[in-house]
């Protein structure tokens, strides 16, 4: 079955390929050509047949990058005294342990956060529960136990500064990062 | 007149080179509030010690600032002369001054190039020395001279070690930078022994006082590591799989219990300064952390939520069953025992605010010793007279203290940044 990607798609994937990419393999970089007299030449896609066949990015773990790609998004929120990843985000939990069955040698680190009220060790410890519930729904779906640590670092690094309710619920929260991106 | 008590001649060595690195930019210190003081204080005169100036700065000072500090001393002016002979003083004229004690002193430099200083203590009263000694020290540890009188003079006349020559360690946050501080007791001379871009928490000090264990996130996750402070020599001393954090010194400097998650949510293990001979304590279906060992050896004391909500519990370090020990309140957390075992320090959620609390575990009366709302990491000073805490005043990290009875307050111990952490390091030994 052949299947017509949009040419944004198409664009999208192929600059991905071309921009900083996680350390799986060396991106490519465009060398400045002598500006005197030849026009610089730009990379671009040749215009997509109607019904072309889909183009595999050649580094698998671009997708990771793609602004439109689930996989780019990597923020569990949680609710307050929550520790279970709610409905919203299933979406980006399957959409990554996809990635991994597929790309078995991706890892993963799951940060957990705490907002900031209470002791250091046992907000680390509620952030750990946070990071814990998104190793557990990707075992769940298929993920094996050694692509994925889940580890906390409590209130420590908080994403918003603040001491009021909006920031503590963009603290309460768990990050999946990939192996080479950190 | 004879003296009764002996002369003592002792040499005193800096235990720690760490206080030759290049000191942090924090200057302030522990002021306590003089204000609500009674008249229970000891009123004493010290005089200005002959031949102090040969030193950096006056050992009086040192020795005055330490003893009032305590809040438990009233300075009586003592002129600003030494005493013409040390070993006679006028008895009716300190009297009439309203001083019940009298410390004399003299300093002199000794011919390998080191100084000695002597010190007198006198019961004004009973017209009697009560104490009375000599020591001899590097010129520039005149400081560390003074700091030893004075404890000194505190365990003569309250019959409890004085921890002037002890140590706190704190971790100080200055924009992006982190950095493990050590400083003397009321946060004089602060010295990093440990700088970061990523987050430093839960110092932790050696029963002998020559390392501290630490949780750094500089890989990504808390890993503990056990520094030197001597040397700044460092090692890893727990990166399990997941988080690794919360070390506790036992008594005999041999183990640390430690939190990890390896096996699921955080409990508690027990674990060789090498690394080895790991062992898991309890398994308990929440969170264990936080622990502290009694000073026997023998309990440790942690924070679970098991029951649904924080509290303290305790439980033999052989393991078995654990007891609860925290009723009031639903939040309870960051124990921490008092040298002798008989008082509980720790921080409960009441309303929202979070303050520094003390139970006595024989009657299991509680007391709340603060009036401030984001109390953390109470600290007992090792002669347990003492609490250090963290806490926040103006939206800034900071440490104070109290007395463990709550009537001796102290003014916010600041720093660039935020202070947070701190730890109260042992008696010197």
């Amino acid at each position: 079955m052949k299947i017509a990607l949009p040419m944004s798609i198409l664009l999208a994937a192929t600059l991905a390929a071309c921009s900083t990419a996680p350390t799986q393999e060396p991106a490519s970089v465009a060398q400045p050509k002598p500006a005197a007299s030849v026009p610089e030449t730009k990379v671009t896609p040749a215009p997509a047949p109607a019904k072309a066949a889909p183009v595999a990015p050649k580094d698998p773990f671009a997708e990771l990058k793609d602004p439109k790609s689930l996989l780019s998004q990597r923020n569990v929120f949680f609710d307050y005294n929550s520790y279970e990843v709610k409905l919203d985000f299933f979406p980006v939990v399957e959409a990554h342990s996809k990635f991994l069955k597929k790309n078995t040698t991706g890892k993963v680190l799951i940060q957990g956060n705490a907002d900031e009220r209470g002791s250091s060790e046992y907000n680390l410890a509620l952030g750990q529960k946070r990071a814990e519930a998104v190793k557990t729904t990707l075992k769940l779906l298929g993920v094996k136990e050694d692509q994925i640590e889940a580890v906390s670092l409590g209130k420590e690094k908080p994403k918003n500064p603040g001491h009021d309710e909006a920031a503590w619920a963009e603290n309460r929260r768990a990050d999946i990062l990939y192996k080479g991106e950190y | 007149m004879q003296s009764k008590s002996s002369m003592q001649r002792r040499h005193f060595l800096l235990a720690s080179s760490a206080l030759t690195l290049v000191p942090a930019l924090a200057r302030a210190e522990l002021t306590v509030e003089i204000s609500g003081l009674g008249n229970e204080r000891i009123p004493i005169a010290i005089t200005v010690f002959g031949g102090e100036n040969v030193l950096p700065k006056p050992i009086s000072d040192v020795i005055r600032a330490d003893l009032e500090r305590t809040g438990l001393f009233r300075l009586v002016d003592a002129g600003d002369q030494p005493m013409a002979d040390i070993s006679r003083p006028d008895w009716a004229s300190w009297r009439t001054k309203g001083a019940d004690v009298l410390l004399a002193g003299s300093v002199k430099r000794l011919p390998d190039g080191n100084a000695e200083a002597t010190f007198r203590l006198y019961d004004i009263v009973k017209q009697a020395e009560q104490k009375s000694a000599v020591l001899s020290f590097r010129f520039e540890l005149g400081r560390n001279a003074g700091h030893w009188i004075a404890d000194r003079v505190y365990e003569q006349l309250l019959g409890v070690p004085g921890v002037f020559s002890t140590q706190i360690a704190y971790v100080q946050k200055s924009g992006r930078h982190y950095m493990l501080q050590i400083a003397e007791y009321d946060g004089a001379n602060p010295v990093s022994a440990f700088t970061d871009d990523e987050p430093i928490i839960s110092p932790a000090w050696s029963p002998d006082g020559k390392r501290v264990a630490y949780v750094s996130f500089a890989l990504k996750k808390p890993v503990i590591y056990v520094q030197t402070i001597a040397t700044g020599n460092r090692q890893v001393v727990a990166n399990f799989k997941g988080s690794n954090s919360a070390p506790a010194w036992s008594p005999d400097g041999k183990r640390l219990a430690i939190v990890l998650t390896k096996d699921g949510l955080s409990q508690i293990y027990l674990v060789n300064l090498d690394g080895g001979g790991l062992r898991r304590l309890m398994q308990s279906s929440g969170i264990d952390t936080e622990p502290c060992f009694s000073s026997d050896g023998k309990w440790l004391y942690f924070t679970s939520d098991r029951s649904g909500g924080p509290q303290i519990y305790r439980v033999s370090v052989d393991g078995g069953e654990a007891q609860r020990v925290t009723y009031e309140g639903s939040y309870n957390v960051s124990p921490h025992l008092s040298p002798d075992g008989k008082t509980l320090a720790y921080i409960g959620r009441n309303g929202g605010k979070f303050q520094l609390t003390v139970q006595d575990l024989g009657s299991q009366q509680t007391l709340i010793l603060t009036d401030t709302v984001k109390d953390e990491a109470p600290t007992f000073a090792p002669n347990g007279r003492l609490i250090l805490y963290a806490t926040e005043v103006g939206g800034r990290g900071v440490l104070s203290a109290v007395s463990v009875d709550g009537k001796i307050r102290y003014k916010p111990l600041q720093g660039n940044g935020d202070i947070r952490e701190p730890a109260w390091g042992p008696l010197a030994t």
